[in-house]
C-alpha cells in the first residue's frame, strides 16, 4: 500500500465525482465539526454537514444523494467561511444537489426540488418571475392551497402582488439557455 | 449627476415594491441617475444554482451582456441577485462553455448597500439636509449574502460587519450591538419548509428585541419578507411582541424627508408607522 497516494485515487467513484464537479478538496477535512456547529438549519438535517463530508469520503453515494440535508441547506455560506481547512461546503452542497437531480434517486425533501423546477419553468415561460403565477403553479403541484392564503391577501391589499406578468422580449435568449440546459441533462 | 445601470430583479417588481420605490427615491435625492437595464431577465436565483451550474451562470450573464453595452457600473439592490451576478461573472471566466455568447467580464457590479456606504455617496449624503432619526434604535441585519462569501462581496468584517451601522448613525439613529447581524433567516425555504423559516426568523426578531432595538434594518428582499411576515406568535420572555423591519433605503428616505415615505411604509405587513409617529419621526 502506498501511503503517499491520495485517498481520492482509490476506486471511490463518488468521492472522485464530487471532487471533480465541485473542485473542492474534501480530503482536507479533519472532522472538527465547526461547519455543523454554525449551520443554522442543522436541526432539520438528517446528516450533519461534517457527516456529509465524511460520508462522501466513505463513498456512500445513495445515502448522501437521497438525504434531506442537501435540500435543507439554505446556501448561507457560514460553514464555508468558517472551515479551518478552506473546504467550500456550500459549494459541495450545490454539487450534491446537481448530482442528485441527475441520479434519478428519490429526493429526501420532495417539495424543495419541485419548487426549484417550478421556479425554473416560470423563468423559461416569462423570463422574469411573476410571483403570483409562481405560487399558483407550485400550489397546483403540492395541492396545499390554504398555506399562507391570508398572508397573500394582506400582501395584495398593500399593493405587493401584481396580477399580470410583465411583457418581456428576451424570449429567444432564454429559450436558448434552457435548450442548452435540457440537452445537457438529457431531457 | 452620476449615471448607473439599475438591475431591479423580480422581487423589486413585486413583493419588494417598497424597496424599488425607496431605492429610486433616495437615488434621485442623491443625484444618482438610474437607467433600468432594458429587457432584463431573472438571475435564476436559488433555484438555478441548486439545479445546474451552467444555468446558474448563463442566466445572470445574459443580463451582463446587455449591461456591457454601457460604460456604467450596475447597481443591484436585491442582494440575492447581486450574489448570483458576482458568482456568475467569476464562473464565466473559467467556464466560457456555459455561455451562449462570450462575455468579457467588464461590467462593474455594486450592491446597493455597498454603493451608498461608499465614500463619495456618504459625502453626498452629508451635504444633504437631514432630519435626524433621533431616538430610533435600529438593529442592522445584514443576513448572509451581503457579507458572504467574502471573496465575492469584498466585505472584510464578514462576521461582524458595521457599514450599515455607520450609515444609520449618520442618519441620526442609534445602531444597537447584537450578535445576529449575519445569521441566516432560511431564505427561499419559506415556500417549502415554512416551519424552519418561522423558527429562524423569530430567533432573529427576538434577539433584536432583547438587544433593545425598536426596529430591524435590512437590505435583503428575502430577509425583509421573512422577518416582516413571520411575526405571528412571536414572544419574548413570555410576552407577545412585534418589531417593524425597514429597508435601509426607507430610513435614508425618511431622514431626507422624501415625500413618498408613508406610501412605502404602508406596504409592510408589520406596521412601522405607529413606531415612527410615537418617536415623532413621521
Ligand atoms: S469545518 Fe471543515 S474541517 Fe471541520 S468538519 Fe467541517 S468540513 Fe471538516
Ligand atoms: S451553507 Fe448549508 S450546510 Fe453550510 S452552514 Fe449554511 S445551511 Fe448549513
Amino acid at each position: 500500500m502506498n501511503l503517499n497516494e491520495a485517498p481520492s485515487k482509490t476506486n471511490n467513484s463518488f468521492l472522485e465525482d464530487v471532487i471533480k464537479a465541485s473542485n473542492v478538496n474534501i480530503q482536507a477535512c479533519y472532522q472538527c465539526q465547526k461547519c455543523s456547529a454554525g449551520c443554522p438549519v442543522v436541526s432539520a438535517m438528517d446528516i450533519m454537514p461534517n457527516q456529509v463530508v465524511r460520508q462522501i469520503q466513505y463513498g456512500r453515494r445513495e445515502k448522501v444523494l437521497s438525504s434531506k440535508t442537501i435540500w435543507i441547506c439554505a446556501s448561507c455560506h457560514t460553514c464555508s467561511v468558517r472551515c479551518p481547512n478552506d473546504i467550500d461546503i456550500a459549494k459541495v452542497m450545490d454539487t450534491l444537489r446537481h448530482i442528485s437531480l441527475k441520479s434519478g434517486l428519490k429526493a429526501g425533501e420532495g417539495e424543495i426540488p419541485i419548487f426549484h423546477s417550478v421556479f425554473l419553468d416560470s423563468i423559461k415561460a416569462t423570463g422574469r418571475i411573476h410571483e403570483l403565477s409562481l405560487i399558483l403553479r407550485f400550489k397546483l403541484k403540492t395541492r396545499d392551497f390554504l398555506k399562507d392564503a391570508a398572508l397573500g391577501w394582506e400582501m395584495f391589499r398593500r399593493g405587493k402582488i401584481k396580477i399580470l406578468p410583465q411583457s418581456f422580449t428576451g424570449g429567444r435568449d432564454i429559450k436558448g439557455i434552457f435548450r442548452a440546459y435540457e440537452k445537457g441533462r438529457g431531457i | 449627476m452620476k449615471d448607473v445601470t439599475y438591475y431591479p430583479g423580480c422581487s423589486l417588481h413585486g413583493t419588494a415594491r417598497e424597496y424599488d420605490e425607496s431605492f429610486r427615491g433616495v437615488s434621485e435625492l442623491l443625484g444618482v441617475n438610474l437607467h433600468e437595464l432594458e429587457d432584463w431577465t431573472c438571475c435564476g436565483s436559488t433555484s438555478a444554482h441548486c439545479t445546474d451550474e451552467a444555468l446558474a451562470v448563463a442566466l445572470p450573464v445574459r443580463n451582463l451582456t446587455i449591461a456591457a453595452k454601457y460604460d456604467r457600473e450596475m447597481v443591484i439592490p436585491c442582494v440575492a441577485c447581486y450574489s448570483r451576478f458576482k458568482a456568475a461573472a467569476e464562473e464565466a471566466k473559467e467556464h466560457p462553455e456555459y455561455l451562449l455568447s462570450p462575455y468579457e467580464g467588464k461590467v462593474s457590479l455594486r450592491y446597493a448597500l455597498d454603493f451608498f456606504c461608499d465614500k463619495p455617496m456618504i459625502e453626498d449624503l452629508k451635504s444633504k439636509k437631514i432630519k435626524p432619526l433621533s431616538g430610533l434604535k435600529v438593529a442592522c441585519y445584514y443576513g448572509c449574502l451581503a457579507v458572504r462569501p467574502p471573496k465575492l462581496t469584498g466585505v472584510k468584517l464578514y462576521e461582524n460587519p458595521d457599514h450599515m451601522d455607520r450609515l444609520m448613525e449618520l442618519l441620526g439613529a442609534e445602531a444597537v450591538d447584537w450578535s445576529y447581524k449575519t445569521d441566516c433567516c432560511g431564505a427561499s425555504l419559506v415556500m417549502t419548509r415554512t416551519d424552519i423559516v418561522t423558527n429562524l426568523s423569530q430567533k432573529i426578531l427576538g434577539m433584536a428585541i432583547e438587544a433593545g432595538a425598536d426596529c430591524i434594518v435590512t437590505g435583503c428582499t428575502m430577509c425583509h419578507a421573512n422577518l416582516d411576515t413571520r411575526q405571528a406568535g412571536l414572544t419574548v420572555e413570555g410576552e407577545k411582541r412585534e418589531i417593524p423591519v425597514f429597508y435601509f433605503t426607507e430610513l435614508m428616505g425618511l431622514a431626507m424627508e422624501h415625500k413618498d415615505v408613508k406610501q412605502w411604509l404602508g406596504r409592510h405587513i408589520t406596521d412601522p408607522i405607529k413606531l415612527l409617529s410615537n418617536k415623532g419621526l413621521l
